[in-house]
């Protein structure tokens, strides 16, 4: 069973209101029967299958090594540990009791079958924006397209009074909208069918936010759609150790220089020519996005491709040959150059530009250039695999260089990769490696299957 | 009652295996790839810097067979007693998922179009009576025509770097003149040359020869193959032969097919599954399926399929027709049977040459494929007549990356102190300055040298292990002495401080305990004709027509060239056709 850790102070309270929410939706009803199951056309599940797969519902719902949807994925909360729950049409321990409309109501609403309130872990102020159509379809497949378990996930341990929801009904409130509200800001003003459409599944079903938007302090995204400011999509917190960056036109910290190709492939396969998934956004890919069809790809990276930049003074990245000619030259008297050209040249060589596609490139990688080193730290130290993809069999791995390489020596090679190829981004210390040490991500293959290749 | 646990049953998971694995599925049958050894994860065992480790690789035998398990007796001629091969030197079989093909170099040629029907050609160009008696000279009864399309998808496959000369009859650039046509260039530029290649290369020109890039596949650029799989571009670590590519440069199984295979729901592979037979139904003329032991519980299983394929590594194939009664035991003495005829190895010699101390060829950097060669000697290109040997050897510069284990053991003798201060700085001479001319020769096959059961020595299975009966024929040192001779001048005009020439001496036996070279061949060759040969044309038993045998053991001699490519191909070409003639119709695809 994967058991996820909770680091920083804001990624426990994102993940904790993930989770529980997601825990809310699911909890069984009060023993209602069954909705009479008419046979349901092959299509429509199919289409409800996709629609779960473009809504990531595996990425709290399905665990490794549990049946999938029947939830168990840990949260370890300082005051306790959660899971998220079951969500196959059983009638006692997943949703089989849930009506149509119940359904819905959860779903775009945040009200669970018995009128209480969600956590909003379950991106319910994204999900508002759902059109009917494809909530009768999630709704068919998540009934009749996969089979009912009775698996139970772990028992929550969370004490009163902090097990309690009602105060979530002034949060819901205040920070979700109502589905019509949602569904008209999200669709209002796009004359491009295609640029409706990537609008609808990266703000509605995909919620991509829940994780790259900055949130407030009562943890609400700071923006819903790209209508309620250039704060939508800018970056947000750290989840399980890496930052999520800004998808919009941030020329060195968000996708300011990748293509709409450049997006769509690395939605369908993890990888493209400008960098490799990694943390959370792997299982997001491999349960998500890769199951979209090209078109679709196509309208998230376009929508997405015409989002400005949020930070208006960031100077464009341009290449800075210098530590390239220096290392042609044999010279490594800079510190951390040795331990570059020693452990980490060979894959993404000498100058800074990888292999495109295999090894990402280091030089002009907005994870690289990010203000908060974590994600980059957190590779370095714990490795990390990019899994096999169906249109890219290949499953890379970057081994974990904890234990081979000291604290002083991490920092000095990060920091090196940081200021090299104009990255020109602040150094790291050792003291700030020693302390992402303590909210290290699990190691490298230390979890799941092993890709053999 | 038909209760079969797959379409077809796959014995060894290295090229041929997988190649036929990944062809029988897309045909739509379930296949189920048995290998004895271990699952090998590139991410793990692979993983940088660790893959690097000399001692665990290359000395220690980190990717090869476990010969306490089972191994060969060899013996030279008829009239000794074998015994077993219990370390291994002379040559290196792989084991587990991948296997040779994990451990390879990755010189990826294609046949000589002459080398495929070797009988027919000399016997046009120089009669009959040229060829030696008992020398069991055969064509492989399929001709570079026919393969092409299939060294050409093999190719695409592997991701191989190369320069073509000639793609549809149109020349394109400097690649070997002697190379046969191509339909199609290589999918990736050939490798940059080392110094030591490039300065090979200059004299070789100046001297009249015609000097190209070897074909690697060692992807000189990041590629994506027709399956999805990728490949990372390589960096001339100098770590191929014996290790599993960190970067991901070298093609594999591992790397360049299984990704696609594991994908396929109708493939399923069973690792640590060691055969010990192939089980006939009563006519000894149909497979029912395989026998194999679970070398992790000791359990034997059975597992029943319509179809059989072959594909552990070349003596192994042997080994299990044998054990199974597929086919009839060769027999040299009478000169009968075809079941271990025509065993064939290669005749190599290395030679040394120093550069002046100015001339940096650094050992340490190199890759398996990474060269540059003249084919002037090799195959037919050149004129036998009075030289009255068959068989060729193209010469190459083969910079593959000395490691240092292998260099501190390597130097010394020949003059050179073993030790001291003298051994010292011929260490360092040799690692800076030094580089090694490798004449890669053929060689032929013969009435007595063959590959039976031995009637004493038993593996820890307690099946009789195989035994080879090997020994080097003045055909082939005379080829060897001819070629190597050609290498002085050359290594003269690259401004030589010394040479050290290597050639084979007459009367000098098969010695088991240096490494020659790992490209055995034959014993079950393909053929027009089954009294001398185990296999038609399409690689189909001829005994017992849903067995399927893939590798290098259907080669009738052995060819300068390195196997891999033309083993590839073969199982395309064999694939093939069960594809569009075998499953429509199952039976023998060539009437005996």
């Amino acid at each position: 069973m994967s058991k996820r850790h909770s680091f920083s102070k804001r990624t426990v309270s994102l993940t904790a209101l993930r989770s529980v929410g997601a825990i809310a939706v699911c909890l069984s009803g009060i023993g209602a029967a069954l909705a009479a199951p008419s046979t349901p056309d092959a299509a429509l599940i199919e289409k409800g299958r996709y629609i779960a797969a473009a809504s990531d519902c595996s990425a709290c719902h399905s665990v490794q090594g549990r049946e999938e949807y029947t939830g168990g994925m840990a949260f370890a909360l300082p005051f306790g540990t959660i899971h998220s729950t079951n969500i196959t049409p059983d009638p006692e321990h997943g949703i089989g009791a849930y009506t149509e409309e119940e359904f819905s109501r959860a779903i775009r609403r945040g009200i669970r079958k018995d009128g209480s309130t969600l956590y909003p872990a379950m991106p319910y102020p994204s999900y508002a924006r759902m059109t009917d159509e494809d909530m009768h379809a999630l709704y068919v497949y998540f009934h009749n397209g996969i089979a009912p378990s009775a698996a139970q996930p772990p028992k929550n341990t969370i004490p009163w009074p902090l097990s309690m929801r009602w105060p979530l009904i002034f949060w819901r409130g205040i920070f979700s909208p109502s589905p019509e509200k949602a569904r008209k800001t999200t669709q209002a003003a796009y004359d491009d069918m295609v640029l409706a459409r990537g609008a609808y599944l990266v703000e509605g079903p995909g919620h991509c936010g829940a994780c790259h938007s900055p949130r407030g302090l009562a943890m609400q995204e700071k923006a819903l759609s790209t209508q309620e400011g250039d704060a939508y999509l800018s970056g947000g917190a750290a989840v399980d150790g890496y930052i999520p960056p800004s998808l919009r036109a941030d020329d060195r910290t968000g996708l300011g220089r990748w293509s709409e190709d450049d997006i769509a492939s690395f939605l369908a396969t993890g990888r493209n020519q400008k960098g490799e998934a990694f943390g959370s956004m792997t299982p997001a890919i491999m349960h998500g996005t890769q199951n979209l069809s090209a078109a679709d790809l196509h309208a998230i990276a376009h929508y997405l491709h015409h989002l400005g930049p949020s930070r208006l003074k960031e100077k464009p990245w341009v290449y800075d040959p210098r530590v390239t000619n220096e290392l042609h030259q044999g010279r490594t008297t800079e510190r951390g150059a040795m331990l570059y050209v020693n452990n980490c040249a060979a894959c993404h060589r000498t100058d800074g530009a990888g292999y495109p596609d295999v090894f990402p490139p280091l030089a002009g990688n907005p994870v690289i250039m990010s203000a908060d080193p974590a994600s980059l730290v957190h590779i370095v130290q714990s490795g990390a695999t990019l899994p096999a993809m169906h249109k890219a069999p290949s499953a890379l791995t970057m081994p974990s260089f904890e234990g081979h390489l000291s604290d002083q020596e991490i920092a000095d090679v990060v920091t090196f990769i940081r200021q090299s190829w104009g990255n020109n981004a602040p150094p790291v210390s050792r003291r700030d490696v020693e302390k992402l040490k303590k909210t290290m991500p699990p190691r490298n293959l230390s979890e799941g299957p092993i890709p053999q290749n | 009652m038909n209760t079969k646990n797959a379409d077809a049953i796959i014995v060894g998971a290295g090229w041929a295996g997988t190649i036929m694995a990944k062809e029988l599925t897309e045909a739509g049958l379930s296949v189920i790839l048995l290998e004895r050894g271990k699952e090998h994860t590139t991410a793990v065992e692979g993983a940088y810097p660790d893959s690097i480790d000399e001692l665990r690789g290359a000395v220690r035998k980190r990717l090869f067979q476990n010969l306490a398990k089972t191994t060969v007796t060899i013996r030279n001629t008829i009239d000794q007693t074998a015994l077993p091969y219990r370390q291994l030197a002379a040559f290196l079989p792989g084991e587990g998922v991948g296997g040779a093909g994990l451990h390879w170099s990755g010189v990826h040629f294609r046949a000589d179009p002459n080398d495929l029907r070797l009988r027919s050609a000399m016997e046009e160009r120089y009669g009959k009576k040229f060829i030696p008696k008992d020398m069991n000279l055969q064509d492989y009864g399929v001709t570079y025509e026919e393969l092409e399309p299939f060294f050409d998808k093999a190719e695409k496959v592997f991701g191989t770097s190369g320069t073509a000369y000639t793609v549809k009859g149109k020349v394109m650039g400097d690649g070997n003149v002697f190379a046969p046509d191509r339909s199609s260039d290589f999918p990736l530029p050939a490798m940059k040359d080392t110094f030591s290649a490039s300065t090979f290369r200059k004299a070789a020109k100046d001297a009249g020869y015609h000097p190209y890039s070897l074909p690697a596949a060692n992807a000189s650029q990041p590629y994506t193959n027709p399956y999805g799989c990728q490949m990372g571009p390589c960096n001339f670590c100098g770590y191929c032969s014996g290790y599993d590519c960190y970067l991901y440069s070298k093609a594999s199984p591992n790397v360049n097919i299984l990704p696609a295979l594991r994908q396929d729901k109708r493939f399923k592979i069973i690792a640590n599954a060691h055969v010990l037979r192939v089980d006939l139904d009563g006519s000894k003329t149909k497979a029912t399926g395989v026998t194999y032991l679970d070398t992790t519980t000791q359990k034997e299983t059975s597992l029943k399929a319509d179809l059989v394929i072959l594909s552990a590594f070349q003596f192994h194939n042997v080994h299990l027709m044998l054990l199974s009664g597929i086919g009839k035991p060769y027999d040299p003495v009478k000169n009968t049977g075809t079941i271990g005829r025509n065993f064939v190895y290669q005749t190599i010699t290395t030679s040394r040459v120093w550069l002046p101390e100015n001339s940096y060829t650094n050992q340490f950097v190199g890759a398996g494929g990474v060269g540059v060669a003249i084919d002037d000697f090799n195959s037919m290109n050149f004129d036998h007549g009075p030289l009255g040997f068959v068989g060729g050897s193209p010469v190459w510069v083969n910079q593959a990356g000395m490691k240092p284990i292998a260099a501190a053991l390597g130097t010394g003798g020949h003059g050179t102190p073993r030790w001291g201060a003298g051994y010292k700085d011929a260490l360092v001479d040799t690692y800076k300055h030094s580089l090694a001319i490798d004449a890669h020769g053929s060689n032929m096959a013969y009435r007595d040298v063959y590959l039976d059961l031995d009637p004493t020595w038993k593996d820890a299975y307690g099946l009789p292990l195989l035994r080879m009966t090997f020994t080097w024929k003045d055909n082939d040192i005379r080829m060897n002495q001819y070629v190597v001779n050609k290498i002085a001048p050359i290594a003269r005009a690259m401004g030589a401080t010394k040479v050290s020439l290597n050639h084979l001496e007459f009367g000098q036996p098969f010695d088991t305990r240096h490494y020659q070279t790992t490209h055995l061949g034959g014993g079950a060759i393909m053929g027009d004709n089954p009294q001398t040969s185990a296999l038609n044309r399409y690689l189909q038993s001829w005994d017992v027509s849903n067995v399927f045998v893939i590798g290098s053991n259907a080669f009738p001699q052995g060819m300068g060239y390195n196997p891999t490519g033309t083993v590839a191909a073969l199982a395309y070409w064999s694939a093939h056709h069960i594809r569009t003639i075998y499953l429509k119709s199952p039976g023998p695809m060539v009437q005996a």
